[in-house]
């Protein structure tokens, strides 16, 4: 049984479809990405499946249609990374990171929180600060470690990299490639397309609001398609 | 002007200031969280007032039967939303929110109105009628417009204002009303002598501020609530309902209507539709702070009643228009400093 599975999901804006039909499954335990250009529907398809925009076809999660609303798949525990973070700026780390784990018992969320400023000392170091003053990879670790207070089974995680310096890039993916061994699924939405296929499963190439190909991570970075438009000729 | 004069009048101002400032704390509530401009908040305190004076006389407030009817509305509601996701769990929570609480709530007052209840029981009795009468206007008005625009928003808040103001004429009839105080009498400081009621007004009104300050930094729904306010969308993806924060505001809303009744009920004679202008005052003090900040409202409501008082002195005639022409220059400021955004 997937862990999710989009069939025929169509998205429109106004009159404009951008989605045209996409199906997608991933199994439990994988990191699977999506990669593609700029304006592709990578982020619509991700924000379909959370149910932030409307969407016809059937999204099942763990065999199930999912929950109508947002708060009810995070119920559910799935989890979006938006590629705009969503931040509560005015609020300190320490909030934000609280209210990540808004689902959660007192004493869950005490330990989640432990254990993420283990994984993100930054964070605690900075955690009296208002979250509107972080750096831009500070933010992209808090967007990520708020998700984590939820406790999620599945990560929806849209551009991690956007915006940031190289280095702090590979940081971010170090740790979601981590995030597999704790029982974390993850659906990988990634202009960085090199970035992405080295530390993910499988992939999906994504042109035009279409699923124009499918397979391994090696598969896919072997295609001479994908290594001529988005790894710059190998 | 005589200090004597100018001492009586900065108490007047100060006390109804005092309740502008709750008011005026209720608006920015209600508006940061669900985006609601609250016109209604005023009849909440008419409600209050008018519950409390009619317990005062021994008589069933008819709140109390409005409560009823609100709750049956609110449940009808849930009900046409259920029918489309059948859920017994869902339906059986609506029932206990919508039916068994008011319910409840009448058979109390049915049972401790003609027993003469001490001053403080009546006070208390009238908040529990009147404040989870919020969370049903917001089921009914609100709730199944929660992504409408400000003004969609603003037009329900103008029909759900004179709706209520309607109700208030029908289960209270014209007439005016004032209550006994909590605590009768009033003492000296130095030459001035201060109403015992002036002293519950300032009282109450830190204490509500003190505590929506420890409920807004200490508590995680107070926390989920000024995050929906900074990042509705951000709110919702870490599982905030917008059920929950938009309901929780509009019962604080309601509660802090129902208490500002309870104090002024002694000190003006209220009528069904008084407490629309006591609104219009609280909002004149959120406007002047941009419907956002908490401590500039209190300060701005402050000085709303202490122009209000002087402008009753000087000029008694053009009282109200003196209070509220105080926005024009504000909002002449204010479209001059602040940046333009479009909405979202």
């Amino acid at each position: 049984m997937s862990l999710l599975q989009l069939s025929d999901i169509r998205v429109s804006y106004g009159k404009a479809e951008v989605l045209h039909g996409v199906d997608l499954a991933m199994a439990e335990g994988r990191i699977v990405t999506v990669i593609g250009a700029n304006g592709a529907g990578k982020t619509t398809l991700l924000n379909a499946a959370m149910g932030v925009v409307p969407s016809s076809g059937t999204i099942l999660y763990r065999g199930k249609p999912v929950p109508p609303s947002v708060e009810g798949r995070v119920a559910a525990g799935m989890c979006l990374v938006s590629e705009k973070r969503e931040l509560f700026g005015s609020m300190s780390v320490e909030d934000n990171m609280e209210l990540g784990g808004f689902l959660r018992s007192a004493s869950e969320r005490a330990e989640a929180r432990a254990d993420l400023y283990d994984r993100f000392p930054r964070l605690k170091e900075r955690r009296k600060q208002l979250a509107g003053t972080l750096s831009g990879g500070e933010r992209q670790m808090l967007a990520l470690a708020r998700a984590l207070m939820s406790r999620p089974k599945l990560l929806l995680l849209d551009e991690p990299s956007l915006g940031l310096a190289p280095k702090i890039v590979a940081e971010i993916l170090g740790i979601v490639a981590e995030l597999r061994s704790t029982g974390v699924s993850i659906l990988l939405v990634e202009q960085n397309a090199r970035a992405a296929l080295e530390i993910a499963d499988e992939a999906h190439l994504m042109e035009l609001g279409e699923i124009r190909r499918s397979g391994s991570t090696d598969e896919m970075a072997a295609d001479p398609a994908v290594v001529e438009a988005y790894l710059g000729g190998g | 002007m005589e200090f004597t004069i100018l001492a009586f009048l900065v108490q007047d101002g100060v006390t109804n200031g005092a309740i502008y400032a709750l008011l005026g704390l209720a608006l920015v509530l209600v508006f940061a969280v669900t985006r609601v401009i609250f016109i209604p908040q005023g009849e909440f305190v008419a409600y209050g007032a008018l519950t409390l004076a009619f317990l005062d006389v021994g008589r069933m407030p008819g709140t109390a039967m409005l409560l009823v009817v609100f709750g049956i509305a609110a449940f009808l509601f849930d009900l046409v939303e259920t029918r489309l996701r059948p859920g017994l769990p869902a339906l059986a929570r609506s029932a206990a929110i919508n039916l068994v609480l008011p319910f409840a709530i009448y058979t109390a007052a049915l049972f401790i109105v003609p027993t003469e209840p001490n001053a403080f029981v009546k006070a208390l009795l009238t908040i529990v009628i009147v404040a989870p009468m919020g969370l049903y206007v917001y089921r009914i008005a609100y709730r199944p417009l929660s992504d409408a625009t400000v003004l969609v928003l603003l037009i329900t808040s103008v029909g759900v204002h004179l709706a209520m103001m309607g109700l208030g004429l029908a289960f209270f009839g014209a007439e005016g009303f004032r209550a006994r105080p909590l605590t009768a009498g009033s003492f000296s400081v130095g030459f001035m002598p201060v109403a015992a009621q002036a002293v519950w007004i300032y009282g109450v009104t830190i204490a509500a501020m003190v505590g929506l300050y420890f409920f807004f930094e200490k508590t995680l729904l107070g926390k989920a609530l000024r995050a929906t306010a900074v990042n509705r969308l951000g709110a919702r993806l870490v599982g905030v309902r917008t059920q929950l924060t938009g309901g929780t505001a509009f019962v604080l809303a309601a509660t802090i209507g129902a208490v500002s009744g309870v104090l002024i009920a002694p000190i003006t004679t209220v009528y069904y539709d008084t407490g629309f202008l006591i609104g219009l005052k609280g909002f004149v003090a959120a406007i002047i702070a941009g419907l956002s900040s908490f401590p500039v409202t209190a300060l701005a409501a402050i000085g709303v009643g202490l122009v209000e008082a002087l402008a009753s002195f000087y000029a008694s005639n053009f009282k109200e228009i003196i209070v509220f022409t105080l926005i024009i220059p504000v909002l002449i400021w204010r479209s001059l400093t602040t940046d333009h955004h479009e909405d979202d």
